[in-house]
């Protein structure tokens, strides 16, 4: 009976958590308003074409840093908050913002800020969570906080600003941002838009007339030419945002256009193109929550596009799906969970909980990399584009590494390695998302697929074999010093990984760094430039061949092994974060102040291991155990 | 003994080790040195350099002295052709090893040959001009020009060194002498402007009675660059001198990259039309007249005289819609070869340069597209040229290296997994 139950365990728990993965799949069933296929509709922002649900996933994620809206934030979890979709969230912004106006979309940290802002505080009662606000909460100091932000941006270097200058300008950036989705189908003040366009497109001709008596210092008709100028200053404000481009381009071969700026164009003569009235038809209905009248237009509008557009609408309905699945967060859950039962199956080495493992991690496996060759598709790129997509490949490679470990010597360490790695790369690419869009278009220079998929992917794989290298260092230490776990067989069987996967990081840098430096050749005509980056990867080339040729001349054995790898560690993460931090050089993309926070407390942890991997081996519980048995 | 004692240092591993940690310390200081120094700087004080006395990290002073880039390849360099040399045996079991020794050994000769060989100038033009050579981006001469008769004209090039040293100058073809009062490295123009309080000119020909000059710091950073300036005494009279005047020379005047600049700057203080003026004065020519010869001089970008001839038909700069994301940097060429009598269209783009006569033309700026357009300007583009001889030893080394470590480290899998099957 215990036979058959430990048998199939594995398997079962594995189903389950792929039923659980389905059942994510399903898209939210709409009510009355057809959102999801709202969301599928195509815009252009940040140079791609995306669906509108990307565009509101990724503008949530850079108002409020989460995929969806929390109307009732200063409620517990437990009271069930009312929480919607993105895509509900972005319909209200962009055709009905007296509403959307009102919802608690801006989060603000920086209690200095909140001040400034004459912000509430928290307080259940007034419904304030003290953290989320509202457009309408913040207008009133609107012009006050435009003149702080320009004072901020003009007052000294960007590395010199503190906590509350950094909020400053990116709560601004926030509020620009949601006013450039305000002005995407109608100017942000419309009351009646459908009804103010027909208006405009009447007014044209005479406007015109009216405008072109003005300038010739004629007799005109002032009201008519009032209301003309009235509105072409509105059209213009609203292009000023630069909002993102809905709408499609009129011919084969031309381009994206924005609203506003078609309705200015319209004034020189050329003709308004029918998705306006499209989008302005969608939005008078949804404003008067007449769902027939709103899902009809909507449909309308879609089969519009279907003669012209029809790739853009598929592409767009991938990548909503792409949206829905979240391959990678779900991924996640499911390693954490495989993670632990692999630990669990160290200390009562119970062949079932690592079986179990190891199943658990196939299963994430295979949606990790589902979700890495779908995006492949979406983007018709290689996998790694810039550092969000490097964290998640670098997790996926240490998946396959920790899975032939796992293979090879089936003791609950390759698994561990797998799951734990995977966790930490997927957390690190969780939070690198938070800038918004991350399949953002290539630069002209990085723009060969060739290159990335060779350079760039090889280099990744470098860094995250010398990781792998490095996290098996961190299982032999912390067994080795607080549990008894770490016997002569663990402790020979994990060197001999770390001897192996070394090797591997050694080949995957070394090549991939030339790689970079033959396309540096290429692109600029210099093979080396000593930049950051180059100097990072050379630094993990170095690194590794160092620890190679020690152990070769038997200058160092089990423990010294150990150490140095753990050394990989910081060497990688400086390569991988620390040069970008520099901001300087040729691949200074992407600084935060949280990420140089968390490198510092990682290089710090990692100097404590090795300085506990330094102990003297009497001081280490395992061998104190195994006492004068062993002597190395 | 002797030798045997110095082999045996040559071969060990400890050198090699020493030796890499030592490269990974200097890497790192030379990646943080550049936050303050920028990369030329940096580059000189620690890579191309033996040794290194006292360092500067974020605005501190540490007293160190290290090994720097010279001597440290160098040493690794003699290191692995020793232990190639005296350990190398042909065996199976080593071949892996020896592949990917030799690669790195490639990889360091190749670099050190890029070091001492490789030549980088630049082409700037804008559509529709021809140039027959390609001007350096870091060195200046100053070119003495005189017609010679017969649609021909004799140029003197002085090395921007030899002005930097100071004293006189004579040359064979020059019938007067060039006294180099003062020198500059690196100089910024500005201009006299007329009806505010000036000093009086540092002297009252040419380009000096319009702008003073006056030296600044020398550049840090990759966009930055060194911009000479040097006030010259020109003397002639073989037995009693007489002096033609002092005279101010500098990069500003002719290096067009940095005119352009100057132009913007005060395009956007006093409009197009002002800044057009402004510029053609500093650009105007200056000369002297010796033995009813005009001999004309400017000192302006070393010049590479190419074979052949480029026209820049074309120059395309595309972004992403809605965006200012560049997604393509392009230049259409004309190129003309009397002697082969090539005469075609070729195209140049980030990442796909042109190889042609051994050299190497990279798409490198570009001002064109609608942000050229708006200003009004005709569209240019600027050339990266490199004469690069051992630009092939990166792929070799790399593929050595790439298929030795293959092969050595596939030897001990197999090794590994018999040893499995065994137990």
């Amino acid at each position: 009976m215990k036979t058959i139950f430990q048998r199939w365990f594995p398997g079962f728990l594995m189903l389950v958590m792929a039923l659980w993965f389905l059942g994510q799949l399903a898209a939210p069933k709409d009510q009355d308003f057809k959102f999801a296929e709202f969301g599928q509709l195509p815009v252009v922002s940040n140079g791609r074409v995306k669906p509108m649900d990307s565009l509101a996933r990724n503008s949530l994620l850079q108002l409020r840093e989460k995929q969806t809206l929390n109307l009732e934030p200063w409620k517990e979890w437990y009271q069930n908050p009312k929480i919607i979709p993105a895509i509900e969230w972005l319909a209200n912004v962009m055709m009905n913002p007296q509403v959307a106006d009102a919802w608690p979309v801006f989060r603000l940290d920086n209690q200095d800020l909140i001040a400034f802002l004459k912000l509430p505080a928290h307080d259940a009662a007034q419904k304030q969570d003290g953290k989320h606000y509202s457009w309408n909460q913040i207008v009133p100091s609107l012009q006050a906080f435009d003149a702080e932000n320009e004072r901020v941006q003009t007052n000294g270097a960007a590395e010199n600003r503190d906590a509350y200058e950094r909020a400053v300008i990116k709560v601004h950036a926030r509020l620009e941002l949601y006013a450039q989705l305000k002005n995407t189908i109608q100017p942000g003040d419309a009351q009646n838009w459908k009804t103010e366009l027909a208006d405009y497109e009447n007014l044209i001709p005479t406007g015109v007339v009216a405008a072109r008596a003005q300038q010739a210092g004629q007799k005109y008709d002032e009201a008519t030419f009032n209301a003309f100028l009235t509105d072409l200053q509105r059209f213009d404000f609203m292009s000023r945002f630069e909002p993102p481009l809905i709408l499609p381009p009129q011919n084969t071969g031309g381009d994206w256009q924005r609203v506003g700026s078609v309705l200015l164009a319209a004034a020189r003569g050329e003709k308004i193109p029918s998705a306006v009235e499209n989008y302005a038809t969608m939005t008078e209905t949804f404003k008067n929550g007449d769902s027939a009248g709103f899902n009809a237009a909507l449909a309308d509008y879609r089969s519009s596009l279907i003669p012209n557009f029809s790739r853009a609408l598929a592409k767009s309905r991938a990548e909503v799906f792409f949206n829905q699945m979240q391959p990678f967060y779900n991924a996640m859950v499911i390693y954490v969970l495989a993670g632990l039962l692999a630990i669990f199956s160290w200390f009562n080495l119970s062949e079932m909980l690592r079986r179990s493992a190891v199943w658990l991690i196939g299963l994430a496996f295979l949606i990790h990399t589902t979700g890495l060759i779908y995006r492949i598709v979406l983007q018709g790129r290689p996998p790694v584009t810039n550092l969000y997509s490097s964290a998640i490949f670098i997790g996926w490679g240490a998946v396959v590494l920790g899975m032939i470990l796992e293979k090879f010597h089936k003791n609950g360490i390759g698994a561990v390695v797998a799951s734990g790695m995977a966790f930490i790369t997927l957390i690190i690419a969780q939070n690198l998302a938070l800038d918004g869009d991350t399949m953002e278009m290539m630069r002209a220079v990085l723009d060969t697929n060739f290159w990335l998929a060779t350079h760039v992917v090889v280099v990744t794989l470098g860094y995250a074999s010398t990781f792998v290298a490095g996290f098996l260092a961190l299982i032999y230490i912390v067994r080795g010093v607080f549990t008894k776990t770490l016997d002569e067989a663990t402790g020979k069987s994990l060197a001999r990984m770390i001897y192996g996967i070394v090797c591997f990081a050694t080949l995957f840098s070394f090549v991939g760094t030339v790689l970079g430096g033959i396309w540096a050749d290429q692109s600029w005509g210099r093979f080396w430039g000593w930049d950051p980056k180059e100097n990072g990867a050379l630094i993990i080339v170095l690194w590794n061949a160092l620890i190679l040729h020690l152990r070769w001349g038997g200058m160092i054995r089990e423990r010294g092994l150990v150490v140095c790898a753990i050394g990989g560690n910081i060497v990688t993460s400086w390569s991988w974060f620390g040069v970008n931090m520099l901001g300087i050089g040729l691949h200074s993309y992407g600084f935060t102040d949280a990420a140089f926070k968390w490198l510092v407390l990682f290089v710090a942890s990692q100097i404590g291991f090795i300085a506990l991997g330094s102990l003297p081996a009497k001081m280490w519980k395992s061998f104190s155990e195994r006492g004068s048995m062993t002597s190395s | 003994m002797l030798t045997k004692k110095i082999a045996r240092f040559f071969t060990s591993l400890r050198l090699t080790v020493v030796l890499l940690a030592f490269a990974i310390i200097l890497v790192f200081i030379g990646t943080i040195a550049q936050v303050d120094e920028g990369l030329y700087n940096a580059q000189t004080r620690y890579f191309h350099q033996w040794m290194i006395f006292g360092l500067d990290l974020f605005g501190h002073k540490i007293p160190l002295i290290l090994p720097g880039g010279y001597l440290i390849g160098t040493l690794l360099l003699t290191n692995l052709i020793f232990a190639h040399v005296y350990r190398f045996q042909l065996s199976v079991k080593k071949i892996g090893i020896q592949l990917a020794h030799s690669g790195v050994i490639l990889l360091l000769v190749g670099q050190l040959a890029t070091d001492m060989f490789a030549h980088e100038s630049q082409i700037r033009f804008v559509e529709g001009e021809t140039k027959s050579y390609a001007e350096s981006s870091q060195d200046y001469e100053l070119a003495f020009t005189t017609d010679v008769g017969t649609n021909t004209e004799q140029v003197v090039p002085i090395p921007q060194k030899m002005l930097a040293r100071g004293g006189e100058i004579k040359n064979a073809n020059l019938p007067f002498t060039i006294r180099v009062k003062s020198f500059w490295k690196n100089s910024a123009p500005s201009f006299r402007a007329p009806m505010t309080q000036n000093a009086p000119p540092t002297t009252t020909n040419g380009v000096a009675v319009n702008f003073d000059f006056s030296p600044t710091a020398e550049a840090k950073t990759m966009d930055d660059k060194n911009v000479p300036t040097a006030l010259i005494e020109i003397e002639a009279g073989d037995y009693v001198p007489i002096s033609l005047g002092d005279w101010i020379v500098s990069g500003w005047t002719a290096d067009a990259g940095m005119i352009e600049s100057v132009q913007q700057n005060y395009a956007r203080m006093a409009g197009a039309s002002l800044a057009n003026q402004i510029v053609g004065k500093l650009t105007s020519p200056q000369s002297v007249f010796v033995g009813g010869k005009k001999f004309t001089f400017t000192l302006r970008p070393v010049r590479n005289y190419l074979p052949f001839t480029l026209t820049l038909l074309k120059a395309t700069h595309t972004v992403y819609d809605g965006t200012d994301i560049p997604k393509d940097f392009r230049s259409r060429l004309q190129l003309k070869n009397s002697r082969t009598g090539d005469n075609r269209e070729v195209e140049i783009f980030m990442n796909a340069p042109l190889r042609y006569a051994g050299l190497t033309f990279y798409q490198y700026q570009m001002n064109a597209g609608q942000m050229a357009q708006q200003a009004g300007m005709t569209p240019e583009s600027v050339l990266q040229v490199v004469r690069n001889p051992s630009w092939l030893t990166p792929y070799l080394g790399c593929a050595l290296v790439a298929a030795g470590l293959i092969v050595q480290f596939l030897f001990h899998l197999v090794g590994f997994m018999k040893k499995r099957r065994t137990q």
